[in-house]
């Protein structure tokens, strides 16, 4: 079956600044994108867990999307101008799709 | 101060307080109690819309007069002076950065709802009213403090506050979060509706109110406990010293507030509690956005872990003992 290139790109950061990094990504052209809640983790701010967190403050998501190629650069930007002050990961992997007009 | 004692002794025995050690303790003890996430969101919306709509339902039955404007005034410029108090005794005290140190000023002069609720439920357990509009002071305490923090990060470091402060986004997220939302709904809702409305609704807002908040309490020990647990190397003796000494300073001047005002001994004691509480729910999610640089687990952890058991514990009946001396109540 014909698979099509495309980059995966997956933020992971504070669950306060989702509104502000999905408008963000909206706005750089991307049309779709899947948010996961985080258990919990590790990293330079120390280890942390969703649990025994009282609010939203604590806590950290997932915004993954896959992308054309072409969209990248639009999207880092925009994801940049947001998480740049904030705590969390940004990377990008190669990845393949089966319909490449859905992206 | 044998009244005190006394107070803080009954207090200490109280259910609320019982459950809430409870959690604290269980925390400490590496247990895997926990109360699900859902359920711990859904006991706190319980007890905003029952605390709301009782004080909007006490206001329908004893009427609003301009002490109801000067109060809410009193609280927001309490909220708003307390952080710069806060600010000058944190670096004095701790050598926190200017940025930590308005962070953690925002959080003491904005309000914890839940010691307000626990400070109620006090109340009502000594036979003493207050106030309803105390609800709607609570929620315009909320927010000037944020401001205050900002302008005194931008103050203090212009460079490190750029790219952050207030925006329309966040302005509208701390004006409109959900629990002042709630609480201000319901308290005009139970403005509205008045005696007859609570009559219709008590049996779910006042009997099981007492053993809802047990349980939220529980849960508050236990995220209390966690938070103190994993965040103690941070805690120096002038930051343990800042979050014992900063509430006695904030129920002082509540106290000047309310006694001016000439609330009731209920009044003068919620108008001390608010004063004296600090937040752990809106400004940290305020301070994310705002100040993303500031220390989360300092913020946190002093407020959480050291402030609120601080004030469920100890400042709660002192402050009941003080509003009852002054006021003969």
């Amino acid at each position: 079956m014909e698979t099509h290139k495309a980059k995966r790109v997956e933020i992971t950061i504070e669950a306060v600044m989702e509104t502000r990094l999905t408008d963000a990504l909206v706005k750089a052209g991307v049309t779709g994108f899947t948010i996961l809640p985080v258990l919990g983790g590790s990293g330079r701010s120390g280890q942390w867990s969703r649990e025994g967190q009282v609010s939203r403050a604590g806590g950290m998501i997932n915004v993954a999307c896959i992308i054309r190629p072409e969209k990248l650069e639009a999207l880092l930007k925009a994801a940049f101008t947001v998480v740049e002050r904030h705590i969390g990961v940004v990377s990008v992997t190669d990845c393949e799709v089966l319909r490449a007009e859905r992206f | 101060m044998d009244l005190i004692l006394s107070l803080a002794a009954q207090n200490l025995i109280s259910p609320i307080i019982l459950f809430f050690v409870l959690g604290f303790a269980a925390a400490f003890a590496r247990s895997d109690l926990s109360v699900p996430e859902a359920v711990a969101k859904g006991m706190s919306l319980y007890l905003l819309f029952a605390i709301g709509f009782k004080g909007g339902a006490s206001v329908a039955a004893n009427g609003i007069d301009q002490t109801l404007i000067f109060s809410i005034l009193a609280g927001v410029i309490l909220s708003f002076v307390l952080p710069f108090i806060a600010f000058v005794l944190l670096r004095v005290m701790t050598g926190l950065t200017a940025i930590d140190a308005a962070a953690v000023a925002a959080h003491y002069g904005s309000i914890s709802i839940v010691t307000f609720v626990a400070a109620s439920s006090v109340l009502q357990t000594a036979g003493l009213v207050s106030e309803g509009y105390m609800v709607a002071v609570a929620a315009a305490m909320e927010a000037p403090a944020i401001l205050a923090a900002l302008w005194l990060v931008a103050r203090a470091d212009a460079k490190a506050g750029q790219g952050g402060g207030m925006d329309a986004g966040l302005l509208r997220e701390i004006l409109l979060n959900g629990s002042i939302v709630l609480l201000i709904g319901s308290f005009i809702i139970g403005g509205i509706t008045g005696q007859e409305g609570l009559e219709k609704i008590a049996s779910f807002i006042v009997s099981p109110f007492q053993g809802v908040l047990c349980l939220f309490l529980l849960d508050m020990g236990l995220v209390a406990g966690r938070g103190l647990r994993d965040a103690r190397h941070l805690l120096k003796p002038g930051l343990f010293a800042f979050g014992v000494l900063m509430p006695l300073i904030g129920s002082c001047l509540g106290f000047g507030a309310g006694l001016l005002l000439g609330l009731s001994t209920g009044g003068v004691m919620l108008m001390m509690t608010l004063s004296a509480s600090a937040s752990y729910i809106a400004v940290p999610a305020a301070m994310r956005v705002a100040l993303p640089e500031a220390n989360p687990s300092i913020y946190l952890t002093l407020s959480l872990g050291i402030t609120f058991p601080f004030n469920l514990t100890l400042g709660i009946p002192i402050y009941l003992a003080l509003a009852r001396a002054a006021t003969g109540g």
